[in-house]
């Protein structure tokens, strides 16, 4: 059951959106969730799904695993919605008892609701279309400039690769030890909330342990195999910035001037 | 060459352990439990050396001292000549002698196949174009090339051990330890490995095999048992199943063979005892059946 989970949500492809530096896209993401935040009116937003619309027609991601990533959060946007659209003063089109609802309500609600979903399916398309692999390569790569005031950029990216490798180990090891308390007559799924995290305890403290032996063995395999920090440390993955990457770059700096103009200078 | 005046020359030897001792020291203990007790030992170059005993023997600790992941507390071990405590020579060492561990899962350290195999060479420092050329080519040499992208939770043990194999061969070494590579793995999975192990000695490879199967160690060209921290035999796999009331005694299980071997001889059926591969076996009783 646990063998088949996915890492993340990467959808694998071969795409232009797929292919493109890490590094770019991370930074390209970023760059946009801002420019999400100087838009102004409908317009602007019209710009921006269209902008999006047509990286994720590039990048052949299915419509269906777009909108997966907008489940965890769809509460979190229907309170925005119906808070402003409730709670904001202005002009009422509706009104019944303390509650009115008002046009501005009405305008500011979809201004929100949009700028959140824009925001997820945003960060999303970067999810997608990188490997978790990559993106922490990435993340090495970008941070790598502030080693010099002490950030640790190469440890922090062993510690997400690690993770990621480890989590289907832990999840299997979770399963076993789950099933050998089970065989024990440990009861997982009855009783109050307060009772079920408590039947939690038999799971996590082997859990604990076994994670604590891995570590172990696996500081041994890494030592074992020269690995001594990041000095000194090639990758194979050289990271390239191709024509492709600039052109991705020339497209995201157009878009954010678009915006700029449109919602500041005219 | 002037053969007659030139001392024997010492054979080519890539290992070399004086009077090693080591001591494990648990907080609260008293005494300290002494792993390894004064062994020396020489594994010569290209050579296929397999070292069992029973849990606890020492044999394990042996190994990670010849990696100089563990230190010995006295005597010497040297590999190629360089001496484990030197630490401008800790890199050097742990590239010729690498070693493949019991865990399959935990020592691959990527979740991509081909990632992990490249581990070993980044730590190296080696340029990318040549990473890339050493991963392949040691994928293809476990047969894992066609799986190098996948990710390791979704493959079998076996799978998983021949990956980290590939792992270390990527960094080029002389020798390899196998610390009860196939303890954790299934006939299939035990059978892929040994025979890879037997495949890279035949290349030239150096191979120090720590196991619990007798079936296992039957394929080396010297076997070293272990007991109680001490070597308690040491000779060719002739030389070492010949003395089958000995390994009983030492609580070691006695191979296939050589269990067949010593019942038949009890009834009378005179097998050589040098029948110690299965092979040899078959060719003896056949010829055996045609005598009678």
């Amino acid at each position: 059951m646990l063998r088949d989970i996915t890492l993340g949500q990467y959808y694998p492809g071969t795409s232009v959106i797929h292919r493109l530096d890490p590094r770019l896209k991370i930074v390209g993401t970023f760059i946009f969730l801002i420019s999400l935040f100087l838009v102004r009116n409908f317009i602007g937003f019209g710009i921006a799904v269209g902008f999006l619309a047509l990286q994720i027609a590039i990048s052949r991601v299915p419509l269906s695993f777009i909108f997966k990533g907008l489940k965890p959060v769809f509460l979190i946007i229907l309170f925005t919605v119906v808070v402003n659209m409730f709670m904001t003063r202005g002009e009422p089109i509706l009104q019944w008892w303390i509650i009115s609802l008002t046009k501005e309500g009405l305008y500011r609600a979809g201004f929100m609701g949009l700028r959140l979903v824009l925001l997820i399916i945003g960060s999303s398309l970067l999810t997608l279309t990188t490997k978790p692999i990559s993106l922490t390569d990435g993340i090495e790569k970008l941070l790598s400039p502030f080693r010099g005031v002490g950030l640790p950029a190469h440890e922090l990216a062993m510690m997400m690769t690690i993770a990621l490798r480890f989590i289907p180990t832990l999840l299997e090891e979770a399963d076993k030890i789950m099933k050998a308390q089970m065989a024990r007559g440990a009861d997982f799924e009855s009783g109050n909330l307060l009772q079920r995290a408590k039947s939690l305890i038999p799971l996590l403290v082997p859990l604990f342990i076994s994670a604590f032996r891995i570590a172990q063995d696996l500081a041994m395999a890494m030592e074992a195999r020269c690995y001594r920090g990041g000095d000194a440390r090639t990758r194979m993955h050289a990271m390239t910035f191709s024509w492709r990457d600039a052109v991705a770059a020339i497209c995201l700096v157009a878009f954010v001037a678009v915006i700029v103009v449109q919602s500041h200078v005219l | 060459m002037n053969q007659g005046f030139s001392a024997p020359e010492a054979p080519d030897e890539i290992i070399r352990i004086e009077h090693m001792t080591y001591e494990y020291k648990r907080e609260g203990d008293q005494a300290a439990y002494v792993a390894v007790n004064d062994v020396s030992l020489s594994i010569e170059r290209g050579s296929f050396v397999a070292i069992i005993g029973r849990n606890g023997s020492g044999k394990s600790t042996l190994a990670k001292c010849i990696n100089a992941l563990l230190l010995p507390a006295s005597g010497k071990v040297y590999v190629n000549g360089w001496d484990t405590t030197d630490e401008a020579r800790l890199w050097q060492i742990r590239q010729t002698a690498g070693m493949v561990f019991q865990n399959p899962d935990n020592q691959l350290v990527s979740s991509i196949v081909e990632d992990d195999v490249a581990f070993g060479p980044e730590n190296l420092g080696i340029d990318p174009p040549e990473i890339r050329r050493r991963v392949d080519r040691s994928l293809s040499a476990v047969n894992m090339f066609e799986e190098r992208t996948k990710a390791p939770h979704l493959l079998s043990g076996g799978q998983k051990q021949r990956i980290a194999i590939a792992g270390v061969v990527a960094m080029k070494p002389e020798c390899i330890i196998f610390d009860e590579p196939t303890a954790m793995l299934d006939p299939n999975g035990r059978a892929e490995v040994m025979k890879i192990i037997e495949r890279l000695n035949r290349e030239g490879i150096t191979i120090l095999l720590i196991t619990h199967f007798m079936d296992e160690a039957v394929r080396a060209d010297r076997v070293v048992i272990m007991d109680d921290g001490r070597i308690a035999m040491d000779g060719t796999p002739e030389m070492i199943f010949a003395h089958s009331d000995e390994l009983r005694r030492l609580d070691m299980t006695v191979p296939f063979t050589v269990d067949l071997a010593d019942r038949l001889r009890r009834n009378d059926i005179p097998v050589p005892q040098s029948t110690i591969h299965i092979q040899e076996m078959v060719d003896f009783l056949c010829q055996y059946k045609s005598e009678i």
